[in-house]
């Protein structure tokens, strides 16, 4: 069982890998590569020259659908739903770390809506909206109905990340004169930070890219989700595929900025704990 | 500093609902002493450090530190300083920050508590490593770290919850000669909960062995080990050999048993050695005797390799009439 060679085993799960890796990302390589289609190109291969005519015309107006405006009410709805979602989750998260009366129903109340298909939620409150009278709109009902979705994620996360936090941390801030807020501030907001902005992207992704949950929600004006959706019946020309490339680059960017500052800070500590050019042994 | 101050327990006690962890302990501690709590997991020995902290209620009776009842103050204001089992020092934050935590609370600027942090990791010679994160030291620098992050604040008394547990047996030893060398300079009391009785031994003025939530004992370590108060006491601390003499439960250090070869001790009993171990300078000696109680001697090397004994050889236990020692109780 000690021979250096790697077994047959590893090669299957290897083989396996590679396959999903492929899935993944094959056909988002089909729209990159067809996104840089020649100006007289079509919808799909072989493709006729390359140009970056698409991109181009991505930011004039189209002839039916509004990029520019979905991506903007997206991008908003996105960072309403991450800051509601950081905070309610945080202080759920808090409240949670306590037995209290009916905790464990309102846990299990709080996490149903993740079992409940999307599309009957965004029907539900659709319908509700339009019983009370009042018109449903992305940065109202369709807020809501996001919200139905990454708050009980949000909340799942911060029960995970406050299980394992060691209560003693606490107790030393108590001991060295630390109150309440102080503890909270200097200590546990710290120590859980990393999970915190894991949570925000999280809640973020999860509204930029919701689709059914939008879908009977959104009132008069779409989503970007949406409105892909609704030009991919429409619109015959690869300025969509266009849009899917700078969207997945735009995702790209945030998440490896979000790497990047995370590497730098790690780095500066570490550095900090070297004893590498100062002479000691 | 602070000036040294006396701790009293008059019958604390602590129930948690239906149970009892700590059962009405009376406790005198004199300033300036290195105070061990002893006793195994489940004895109460953690709560009562706790509730002398503040990190834990009083369910009855009262903590007396210096001239004050401290029963319903917050920890931070008792006097006292508690250092963590494992430390709990603050991972995000540099050395000198974890020391200048508590001056930071308080609101005192960045220059004076910096130099405070400073001077407390003089005291505990970890100057060279002020700038680091706690992960990036040994344990035993942690638990330097640790003693000058409680030593900031100036305590009267020092809590100290199995400060050794998360050392290598190596660094225990040296850490341990640490930990007395700074009670004896800083001259407050230390109280420091352990289930090792080697390290209360090595360490404390008093020692207090608890069980069931009771002290059974509380006394200097010889006054200890030399009469133990109950069978517990003389089992707990090791070393004695429990037996029935004359009806009565009694107990004789294993370092005051000799072997005798059967034919020379018409007085001694009768025993099978059972096991020998090596130790260097002694050689300790399982044996049961003939009415089927087990026994154990610890022989001076010297001593037994003049008449060693093998695994299954029958010979004779004797001891002093004045080594026999009856428990108080």
């Amino acid at each position: 069982m000690l021979s250096e060679t790697r077994g047959w085993g590893f090669w299957l799960l290897a083989a396996f890998f590679v396959l999903f890796v492929l899935f993944l990302y094959g056909p988002l390589s089909t729209i990159v590569l067809l996104s840089f289609q020649g100006e007289n190109g079509g919808l799909t291969f072989p493709m006729n020259g390359f140009s970056f005519t698409w991109f181009g015309r991505l930011f004039e107006t189209q002839a039916v659908g509004d990029f520019g405006g979905s991506f903007r009410r997206s991008l908003s709805l996105g960072v309403m739903v991450m800051a509601v979602t950081v905070l309610v989750s945080l202080l759920a998260g808090l409240a949670f770390r306590r037995r209290f009366r009916a905790s464990t129903p309102l846990f299990y109340l709080a996490v149903a809506s993740l079992i409940v298909p999307s599309i009957l939620i965004s029907l539900g409150i659709g319908l509700l909206f339009q019983v009370i009278g009042i018109r449903p709109a992305w940065y109202s009902s369709a807020f809501g109905a996001h919200l139905t979705w990454t708050l009980p994620f949000g909340l799942l996360i911060m029960l995970a990340v406050f299980n394992r936090f060691n209560t003693a941390y606490e107790e030393a801030a108590r001991d060295l004169g630390a109150s309440p807020w102080q503890t909270f501030r200097f200590v546990v907001l710290p120590l859980i930070l990393p999970s915190l902005i894991g949570v925000a992207l999280f809640g973020f992704t999860l509204s930029y890219d919701e689709f059914a949950r939008t879908m009977m929600t959104a009132g008069t004006f779409n989503t970007l989700p949406l409105e892909i959706y609704a030009m991919t019946t429409n619109v015959t020309t690869p300025v969509l595929y266009a849009l899917g490339t700078v969207t997945t680059g735009l995702s790209f960017l945030v998440i490896f900025t979000a790497l990047a500052v995370v590497l730098v800070l790690q780095r500066r500590r570490a550095r900090l704990g070297s004893d590498a050019g100062k002479g000691t042994l | 500093m602070a000036r040294p101050a006396d701790l009293e327990l008059a019958s604390v006690t602590k129930r948690y609902g239906g149970t009892v962890a700590v059962d009405s302990i009376s406790l005198k501690i004199k300033a300036g002493t290195y105070c061990c709590l002893l006793g195994p997991s489940g004895c109460g020995k953690s709560s009562t450090l706790r509730m002398i902290a503040g990190h834990e209620s009083v369910s009855d009776g009262d903590i007396v530190l210096g001239n004050q009842i401290v029963n319903d103050k917050p920890p931070a204001q008792r006097g006292s300083a508690m250092m963590f089992q494992s430390y709990a020092l603050f991972p995000h934050l540099s050395v000198r920050d974890n020391v200048a935590f508590s001056l930071r609370m308080k609101g005192i600027d960045k220059p004076t508590r910096h130099k405070r942090a400073d001077e407390m990791l003089a005291l505990v010679d970890m100057t060279p490593y002020a700038e680091r994160l706690p992960a990036q030291l040994s344990g035993g620098q942690q638990q330097r770290v640790a003693l000058a992050r409680a030593l900031v604040t100036d305590p009267q008394i020092l809590l100290l919850d199995e400060p050794l547990s998360a050392l290598d047996p190596f660094l225990k030893i040296r850490v341990r000669a640490e930990l007395k060398r700074f009670q004896r300079e800083l001259g407050i009391s230390f109280i420091h909960v352990t289930h090792s009785q080697e390290e209360a031994m090595a360490l404390a003025d008093l020692v207090v062995i608890m069980s069931h939530g009771r002290i059974e004992q509380a006394g200097a370590p010889r006054a200890i080990f030399e009469t133990p108060a109950s069978e517990f006491v003389a089992r707990f601390i090791g070393g004695h050999n429990i037996l029935p003499i004359f009806g009565k439960t009694v107990s004789v250090r294993a370092d005051r048993v000799s072997l005798v070869p059967q034919d020379d001790a018409p007085g001694g009993r009768r025993a099978i050695v059972r096991s020998t171990e090596y130790q260097g300078s002694n050689v300790v000696v399982g044996l049961v005797a003939e009415d089927g109680t087990e026994l154990v001697a610890i022989v001076p090397d010297k001593v037994f390799f003049a008449r060693p004994v093998e695994v299954g050889d029958a010979t004779a236990v004797t001891w002093d009439e004045a080594d026999i020692h009856e428990f108080a109780a």
